[in-house]
């Protein structure tokens, strides 16, 4: 591979109670790329992105063998609060909290310390500025941020997971919920993005894992119905030329 | 029309008329209650009535300060005590307990809400009202507002932890997720996020539970000691007034309506007319505070 990984999993296995969810998945995540996961439902990319920061934990079941790196560093052996700062995470469906905006935003430098006003405000601003929002809030901060529409919704979400600068920034179908132009905002925002993190994106939608990423994972389930990492490279190799058969028959919609 | 649509429309009208007969209740005890108090607001007037500080039934004296203050102070002990239990509960239940734990634990606590009244006053006699009796104060008797509280802490415990329970378990699972991906602990998540989010429902639940309080009647009579006077403090500390004898609203009523004639019972009436007010003013903030959920559009 052309670029360095942030992150990578080796042999990593997911299981809830005794259904094998996931098998050996092994996945290199480029440095400041966009990495689509892309595979027909219940393939279990939802499973392996929420395994990058461990979100799987929250359910009780949940069971893992194998492992997963963030630069180089086992995450099983990190402190979970640690490594949920360094990789942010962004969901389906829009999920600001009940607060206004800025309180949103300034929710994740608040519960890792920062106090200073001035720094949050400056925290804040750039946040929003970075995911495109701060030009639609900036005169009215206090505002809800239930208040907001789908799409803005969404971007404020992405400021808030931004807020605590992290490295990786996954993002479970994020334009899932959205009319085509929220749509198309978000993918020219990842764009941006990647300058300075590394994404990860779960999409049902091909033609925008086409459009955004640079490098596309394709995971179908096997017999067992587990999710197999059946072929992952560059995006543009992919769509146009697979090198396994089942790709091509998802990619030209065979089938899923 | 056939006979089906027939029987449609029957059953229908059988719904509407328990409805009705509901409501019809409600007002017939609103109208009779007002009316058998009417000579008393009459004869002594509204303002006396309310903030005349002496009873006195045999020379003609009725103010009901007393009782109110009574009826205040120990909702206001019971919330105190009670409150925060309650949303220990409530958080305990729907955030910490495994389903084996909480499915004992939340029939136990649903469990105090079916036992009878004088039962908790009974408890309330035997076990609270000797230990208070041990705090070193003139004239404290164990009888009065602080034996009073407690016993009624315990009884509102139920309602406020189940109603705090049902909002703290609607707040949805998005925002959870949210905030623990923000690397927040499940501590900082409840704090930050999920006790905000279920603020509205957690206040109709106290309110509920205040109702519950103001009303309560036969357990109140049994350890608050129904002296007719305006609670004090005993000592030099302020918090002493909770080992005062008192009266409640409710007490008042009970304790003196089999002999009461004449004014003296429209008086008690007028009393119930109060308590019926407080208590109406209450469930419909209550209401009005469950009426919102922000989220949910």
């Amino acid at each position: 591979m052309m670029t360095e990984a942030r992150m990578r999993t080796v042999d990593y296995n997911l299981y809830y109670g005794s259904f094998r969810a996931l098998r050996d998945v092994t996945i290199n995540i480029p440095v400041n790329r966009i990495t689509a996961i892309i595979g027909p439902s219940g393939c279990g990319k939802s499973s392996l992105l929420r395994s990058f920061n461990r979100m799987n934990e929250l359910i009780p079941i949940v069971r893992t063998t194998g492992e997963v790196f963030l630069d180089g560093e086992n995450i099983f052996n990190k402190d979970v609060v640690e490594l949920r700062k360094k990789v942010g995470m962004v969901f389906q469906r829009p999920n600001p909290f009940p607060k206004s905006v800025y309180d949103n935003v300034a929710y994740g430098p608040r519960i890792h310390g920062i106090r200073d006003r001035t720094r949050l405000a400056e925290i804040v601003e750039s946040s929003l500025k970075s995911a495109a929002l701060w030009d639609e809030v900036k005169d009215d901060l206090g505002k809800s941020g239930l208040a907001l529409s789908g799409g803005q919704q969404q971007r404020l979400c992405i400021a808030r997971a931004l807020a605590i600068e992290p490295e990786v920034v996954l993002m479970d179908e994020p334009a899932s919920a959205l009319d085509p132009v929220a749509t198309l905002k978000i993918e020219e925002l990842m764009e941006k993005l990647k300058q300075k993190y590394t994404i990860v994106i779960v999409t049902h939608n091909m033609q925008q894992a086409a459009r955004v990423s640079d490098f596309t994972a394709f995971m179908l389930t096997d017999e067992q119905r587990s999710g197999n990492m059946i072929e992952f490279g560059q995006t543009t190799d992919i769509f146009t030329n697979p090198v396994d058969s089942r790709t091509e028959d998802y990619i030209s919609g065979r089938f899923g | 029309m056939t006979g089906k649509k027939r029987l449609e429309s029957a059953v229908k009208y059988i719904f509407l008329f328990s409805a009705l007969m509901s409501i019809l209740i409600v007002v017939m005890i609103g109208i009779f209650t007002f009316r058998e108090a009417i000579p008393a607001f009459r004869e002594i007037g509204i303002i006396k009535l309310l903030t005349g500080t002496v009873w006195r039934p045999g020379q003609g004296q009725y103010g009901i300060l007393a009782m109110i203050a009574g009826s205040g102070l120990v909702t206001l002990g019971a919330v105190v005590i009670g409150v925060p239990l309650a949303l220990g509960c409530a958080i305990f239940l729907s955030e910490i307990a495994p389903p084996a734990v909480r499915s004992f634990v939340r029939p136990s606590i649903e469990l105090l809400a079916g036992i009878p009244s004088v039962v908790y006053g009974l408890f309330g006699m035997v076990v609270i009202v000797p230990l208070v009796r041990n705090i070193d104060v003139p004239g404290n008797t164990g009888f009065g507002l602080l034996s009073a509280s407690i016993v009624l802490a315990v009884m509102i415990l139920p309602t406020i932890s189940s109603v705090s329970e049902y909002a703290i378990r609607s707040v949805p699972k998005r925002f959870r997720e949210g905030s623990l991906a923000m690397g927040a602990t499940k501590w900082e998540t409840m704090t930050k996020v999920i006790l905000p989010g279920a603020r509205s429902g957690i206040m109709s639940a106290i309110i509920l539970g205040l109702g519950r309080a103001l009303g309560e009647t036969i357990a109140m009579i049994m350890v608050i000691g129904n002296s007719v006077i305006i609670p004090f403090a005993a000592s030099d500390n302020p918090l002493s007034i909770f080992l005062s004898r008192a009266r409640t609203l409710t007490g008042n009523i009970a304790v003196e309506i089999n002999y009461a004639t004449g004014l003296h019972e429209s008086a008690l009436f007028a009393t119930g007319v109060v308590l019926f007010a407080l208590i109406m003013i209450m469930n419909s903030s209550a209401r009005m505070l469950i009426g919102r959920k922000k989220w949910e559009k």
